[in-house]
């Protein structure tokens, strides 16, 4: 891009023969947004066009980092669950946080506990577990309406739960039978449905930053034309690591000049696999990022749900004022958990942090704290919840793990709308050939066998 | 293109050596295109009416070049469907190649808009509101320009269907237009014609028009009936150059599916876009030097997935074939071509196939006239097929 000179000489170039008349009333409109700055006599700024509120100062000054505040943790309760945000009340009933509490201890304590242990028996492929930001997921995602669209990164369950996925549904995918969605084609934990508005997860980071920021400019044209569409944003999740990714770049940047009313979640838990912070940026963090996009910004405490929530909530009410613009939200919090079930953490960090943050402040134990507190928790309802979820969990798990495979002929479908003349040519040649050497392949997992393809 | 420019221009730009009309005083074959005698551009509405995908269209034409073409298409396709969005990089005031001119004015600044410097960030914007049911339009300024956001055409754009599998979400309203091929001087940077890196990606739809009416009805094609994300190239040098009544009416041409420009007997050429006037000129003088000699000449247009069977039909019947594109020869599109006619038209085959496409080697500034396939070497592939 540093040859942009050279397109725009270009554009002269291509323009050469041009009808006259055409390159005359080119050139006013060009000119136009720069007549009027001319700096009158004595003023304290000239209105250059790339920053018209910048004084001049006689001062060589130079803006630094270390000058800057560190921009502040919003939380709402301390570690102990004790409130100690004045302002903020209950804004819903004493069984909707039951169910944040619920959601955060199945999608990921009880289910990522199994599957990990599933995988490591060989019964699963892959899986990413996500102790440690159950609250941030469960939080955000109880702010938002069921309209809102949602694009997560992969560390998300929690979104997944509340929004409505069943363990019948997580199970499918995590196994890839034929009532998994993406048909078998995904690696574990890249949920997608559309009926939660939630779109399938894909591996490449940081890819879907700038597609969310479409998605909230469509949803915002979409509800400008027709009134019975109430305003809707779209929240997109990601880590820290993947903000270091162009994508981040583009997508904040185009999200505020284009004025979408999109709420950025960013998941600094400390580490993207093995690379601490502070390999990954040297500001202050992401959040500081924000301002110089032009965007509202916020950091809160991860572990506190009743924060993330809160902000969350303003946040979604501040993406849609003024017909609509970007806020950034980061959350901070740890990576209790490996990376994935390919990672051993243990390899670039110490044990005794790990081990540390587990027991010093994690988003389950603080919201338990803050309900018995209130009266509406027990050890023993801690007990028999756990131990439902459990078996809940492992029902699930049988059921999707014993269940068909999608038929064969998904490798070919959903490429193009319909199959091209070459794939199908491809299917009948692969059929042919598994007909021939029927021996050489196994098909007893997927449905319909030879016929499925 | 010579011919069109104001005299004082034309002199300057002859007596210079980078422009690909520069020919050797003697020539007989690399002579510049003359696109106002070319038949491949329809230079009486009679002519138009006259080809059978545009018989039964009705209705005024207006001779028009290849960017009003477009600026026409976009224009029908804004106003047809409130989900069309334009944006790209300088589109606001009508584009460096004018292609969206008017077009803010006409359907406001929410739907024809400029995006920040970003090609990554272009597209995956695209993406997000394709995802949510529009149908966005976006120009990347320069096919060289693209690679930015090759990551979100290939493991997004294209896998998005297939990923999404049975909740039915999808970006087939996704339509990327981008300004492509050798200009006489565009050096590195302004000359690429990437279609290749395009067509070795499932889930993504490849379309070059050759001439104003083609890009038209191709391009409302891409935008409104086609559920498949489609890359747009269109052939800049052809800009300004290639004048011919066009429908004023909006209509559509199918893709994926080829056109039999020429019919013939005795060799197939298969190409695309801007070499298809050479192919052109070398056919005629082909034919001229060897009376009886029929050479069928087809368009692909769509490059990926292309149009296999009107291809092989060709090559059976006429048992030799000749592919010809810019980019270079190296894993391009006459690759392909050429081993699917190789593996299904194997004992039709009365010569090798051949491909005349850019040498391997970049697109250089002083080169482009040695690198892009000339008259001169598709008038020697005819013949060297022929004489085999």
């Amino acid at each position: 891009m540093l040859l942009r000179g050279a397109v725009n000489s270009r554009v002269h170039l291509l323009t050469r023969n041009a009808p006259i008349k055409q390159l005359q009333c080119l050139k006013p409109r060009l000119w136009s947004r720069s007549v009027s700055v001319s700096q009158a006599p004595g003023s304290d700024h000239v209105r250059f066009p790339g920053a018209v509120n910048s004084k001049f100062t006689s001062q060589m000054r130079f803006a630094r980092p270390s000058d800057q505040a560190t921009i502040d943790t919003y939380r709402v309760m301390d570690s102990d669950g004790v409130v100690v945000d004045k302002s903020w009340s209950l804004d819903v009933d004493n069984d909707e946080v039951v169910r944040w509490y619920k959601d955060m201890l199945t999608a990921v304590s009880v289910m990522d506990g199994i599957m990990f242990e599933a995988q490591r028996q060989g019964r699963l492929s892959f899986y990413m577990v996500s102790a440690g930001e159950e609250g941030i997921a469960v939080g955000s995602a109880s702010a938002l309406t069921p309209d809102d669209s949602v694009f997560c990164q992969y560390r998300e369950q929690g979104v997944f739960k509340y929004r409505g996925f069943t363990l019948k549904d997580f199970m499918s995918q995590l196994f890839a039978n034929k009532d998994d969605p993406g048909r078998g084609r995904n690696m574990p934990v890249h949920y997608g449905s559309q009926k939660l508005k939630t779109y399938t997860i894909s591996s490449p980071l940081a890819t879907q930053i700038p597609q969310a920021a479409g998605a909230a400019y469509a949803l915002k044209l979409q509800s400008l034309r027709d009134p019975d569409i109430p305003p809707r944003v779209v929240i997109c999740y990601f880590g820290e690591g993947a903000a270091s990714e162009g994508d981040f770049h583009a997508a904040l940047n185009v999200a505020a000049t284009r004025k979408c009313p999109v709420i950025f979640l960013c998941r600094n838990n400390g580490y993207a696999i093995s690379t601490p912070t502070l390999e990954q940026y040297t500001g202050d963090g992401i959040a500081s990022r924000g301002v110089g996009y032009g965007i509202n910004t916020i950091r809160v405490d991860g572990n506190d749900i009743l924060a993330v929530r809160a902000a969350t909530q303003e946040a979604r009410r501040l993406a849609l004022e003024d017909g609509g613009r970007p806020v950034l939200i980061e959350a901070m919090s740890y990576r209790v958990s490996h990376h994935s079930t390919s990672d051993d953490s243990f390899a670039y960090r110490a044990r005794v942090e790990v081990e540390d943050w587990k027991r010093r402040d994690n988003p389950i134990s603080r919201l338990r704290k803050w309900m018995e507190l209130r009266g509406i928790w027990s050890e023993e309802l801690e007990k028999t919840t756990r131990a439902d979820i459990r078996k809940e969990v492992l029902q699930a798990f049988k059921e999707a793990e014993t269940e068909a495979k999608p038929p064969l002929s998904s490798m070919f479908t959903d490429i193009y709308e319909e199959l091209t003349e070459e794939q199908e040519e491809q299917r009948r040649e692969l059929r042919r050939i598994i007909e021939k050497y029927p021996e050489e392949y196994d098909l007893h997992e997927f449905d319909g066998g030879i016929k499925g393809l | 293109m010579a011919l069109h420019l104001p005299p004082r221009i034309c002199r300057t730009l002859t007596s210079r050596a980078y422009s690909t009309t520069v020919s050797s005083p003697a020539a007989r074959l690399n002579l510049p295109v003359d696109y106002r005698a070319t038949p491949l551009l329809h230079h009486s509405a009679t002519s138009l009416f006259s080809t059978p995908e545009f018989a039964k269209a009705k209705g005024p034409t207006k001779r028009i070049n290849l960017y009003q073409a477009i600026n026409s298409a976009l224009r029908s396709a804004l106003a047809e469907s409130d989900k069309v969005l334009l944006f790209g990089e300088d589109v606001a005031f009508g584009g460096v190649f004018r292609c969206s001119v008017d077009l803010q004015t006409e359907f406001g600044s929410e739907r024809v808009f400029n995006t920040p410097l970003t090609e990554q960030g272009i597209v995956g914007f695209a993406i997000g509101a394709a995802a949510e049911g529009m149908k966005p339009v976006a120009e990347i300024q320069f096919a060289d320009y693209v690679f930015p956001a090759f990551d979100q055409l290939v493991n997004e754009a294209a896998k998005f269907r297939f990923r999404e599998g049975a909740t039915g979400a999808n970006v087939g309203g996704l339509v990327v237009r981008m300004p492509c091929g050798a200009v006489g001087h565009g050096g590195l940077y302004h000359s690429q014609s990437p279609e290749a890196v395009f067509t070795h990606i499932p889930g993504l739809r490849v379309v070059m028009p050759r001439s104003p009416s083609q890009a038209k009805g191709l391009l409302l094609s891409a935008i409104l009936e086609s559920n498949d994300p489609v890359v747009f190239m269109e052939p800049k040098i052809l800009y300004r150059a290639a004048v011919e009544h066009v429908p004023v009416d909006a209509y559509t041409l199918p893709l994926s599916k080829a056109d039999i420009i020429k019919p013939g007997k005795d060799v197939t050429i298969i190409s695309y876009g801007q070499p298809l006037y050479r192919c052109s000129q070398a056919i005629a003088q082909a034919e001229k030097d060897m009376p009886g000699v029929g050479v069928e000449l087809i368009d692909l247009r769509t490059i990926y997935p292309w149009d296999r069977p009107t291809i092989l039909e060709s090559v059976r019947k006429t048992g030799r074939a000749i592919i010809v594109h810019e980019s270079m020869q190296n894993a391009g599109v006459g690759a392909e071509v050429a081993a699917t006619i190789q593996e299904h038209a194997f004992l039709s085959l009365e010569a090798p196939v051949k491909r005349i496409a850019g040498w391997s080697t970049h697109s250089s500034l002083l080169y482009e006239p040695f690198n892009v396939p000339d008259v001169a070497r598709i008038y020697n592939a005819i013949k060297e097929s022929l004489e085999y």
